[in-house]
């Protein structure tokens, strides 16, 4: 990576002070499955759609919403292969972390870090920008749920909520509507599946969504089971 | 110069009786007067230097000087009722010539965290510059206060990486945690942790210090009381080690602040 003959960036400035490879893997981004997330006053709730090209593809072992460190997940939005570079990179340094201090990674701290990965792929020679955008939930050991969007660029914004990837616009438009301060965490989770649904062609069930939940009862990330998924969304019903 | 050798027939000397150890029955080599059968005092391995005439005063004993024995130290750290106190001794020395009396071990990380390091001096001191880098660098990223057993953990990590090549220095941590209760710690100079509710030590009269610990330690302490235990079992401690003494400084953590204190002992 970037050594040998290809010690210059691919990417480079245009004359109006774009970084067109950014802005293209934003636009991969902007073609990927809708992701969103919502931070709840005790927790934080990931989702994100799981359509398959056909109904001969077996999708129970694939997650896109994975879990980092005990307290912390990632959902993503754009190139699959990319987001699975980026989650191995995540994990093996919340390790590292883990190895140096006996103390799990802050949520804050992994995402400085992986923004900082991101951001070297545009100015390292010889590679390309990462083609996803990322959804970060976590709580950290003060108890306080987390939200951050992590982009191509290697910017990093925090967010009560927020949606990425193919009609995002109209998915935040209907968070802004829907979103309370004082929201907890069970409500949070509604209103992510209605949102999801908003944009869903077809039938919305256990086993073509995903959903990842960190609550501040206990502070650990995990994915809802399709069954428990199945059961919020006949509650929604 | 031969030492103890009495069938040296160069120089007309006393008969020195020693309980030298009796390495092999060699016979001397020729013309070298440095005995392969006596061993005189290395200095520091690997370095076997015969024997010089500002060496020379140091020879009559029997043990190897080890590199952790080299300066000299004593440190000591105990818990108190929501507080811990932390005490040093104040020689620097250089095997046994004394060269300092207000050599530093006992240094300050931040208001409720202190690291006392016994050992080599130079790595005493890198060792301090070391940890203070790395706090620095981990409070300015987090923006948070590193807590004890964070520190503790971070300092094993940094011994550990020279495994092949370690720092001499042997540490204490004292504390207190982010709810206010005591932290002692201690660890080998390899890293090997081990945390303890009453009390820690490490130096060249670690062995005197432990029993000076046993021995007047109690439980729930104030800070007054922690001072004067902290204190005594130093000093007498130290009176008994040709290698630390000169001194003392003590430091008792509370929640309010910090109180030093220096000790006035024995100067020899």
């Amino acid at each position: 990576m970037g050594d040998s003959a290809y010690s210059f960036s691919l990417t480079t400035f245009s004359r109006t002070g774009k970084l067109l490879q950014i802005e293209y893997a934003l636009n991969a981004v902007a073609n990927g499955r809708t992701a969103l997330g919502i931070a709840a006053v005790d927790g934080v709730v990931i989702a994100t759609d799981k359509k398959f090209a056909s109904a001969l593809v077996e999708g129970e072992d694939v997650s896109k919403v994975e879990a980092i460190t005990d307290s912390s997940g990632f959902v993503y939005a754009g190139v699959g292969p990319d987001y699975r570079v980026l989650v191995r990179k995540a994990r093996k340094s919340a390790q590292a972390y883990f190895r140096e201090y006996r103390e799990t990674k802050p949520v804050g701290q992994l995402v400085k870090s992986t923004a900082s990965v991101m951001q070297e792929y545009t100015q390292s020679g010889g590679v390309r920008p990462f083609g996803v955008s990322l959804l970060v939930a976590g709580i950290d050991g003060d108890g306080v749920p987390r939200l951050f969007q992590v982009d191509p660029s290697g910017a990093y914004f925090g967010w009560k909520a927020t949606a990425i990837g193919k009609n995002y616009v109209n998915a935040k438009n209907f968070l802004e509507k829907r979103f309370q301060d004082d929201m907890e965490l069970e409500d949070a989770i509604h209103t992510a599946l209605l949102t999801l649904r908003e944009g869903f062609e077809g039938e919305m069930n256990g086993h073509n969504i995903e959903v990842g939940v960190v609550s501040k009862s206990d502070g650990k990330f995990r994915l809802l089971t399709p069954e428990q998924i199945q059961d919020y969304l006949d509650e929604a019903n | 110069l031969c030492v103890g050798v009495s069938s040296c027939h160069r120089h007309r000397h006393r008969h020195i009786h020693h309980n030298f150890l009796r390495v092999s029955k060699k016979p001397q080599h020729k013309g070298n007067y440095h005995s392969t059968l006596l061993l005189p005092t290395a200095p520091l391995s690997p370095h076997n230097s015969p024997p010089t005439q500002t060496h020379r005063k140091q020879y009559y004993h029997n043990r190897k000087m080890s590199i952790l024995e080299y300066n000299g130290a004593a440190v000591i750290a105990m818990a108190g009722k929501d507080c811990v106190g932390i005490a040093s001794d104040n020689r620097l020395g250089i095997q046994y010539q004394t060269v300092a009396m207000d050599f530093k071990k006992v240094f300050k990380m931040n208001d409720t965290l202190f690291v006392g390091l016994a050992g080599l001096a130079t790595d005493v001191q890198t060792l301090d510059q070391l940890l203070r880098f790395r706090m620095n660098l981990y409070e300015l990223r987090e923006e948070r206060t590193m807590t004890p057993q964070v520190f503790t953990n971070l300092l094993s990590n940094i011994l550990y990486e020279k495994r092949f090549g370690p720092y001499f220095a042997e540490p204490v941590v004292a504390g207190l945690d982010e709810k206010g209760s005591p932290y002692l710690a201690t660890m080998d100079l390899i890293g090997a942790i081990e945390t303890t509710k009453d009390f820690v030590v490490s130096g060249t009269c670690d062995g005197n210090l432990y029993g000076m610990c046993e021995t007047l330690y109690k439980p729930d302490l104030g800070k007054e009381e922690l001072f004067e235990t902290l204190a005594q079992a130093l000093l007498a401690s130290v009176d008994r080690d040709a290698l630390s003494g000169w001194g003392g400084v003590v430091h008792i953590i509370t929640k309010e602040g910090v109180m030093s204190r220096e000790l006035k002992g024995r100067q020899d």
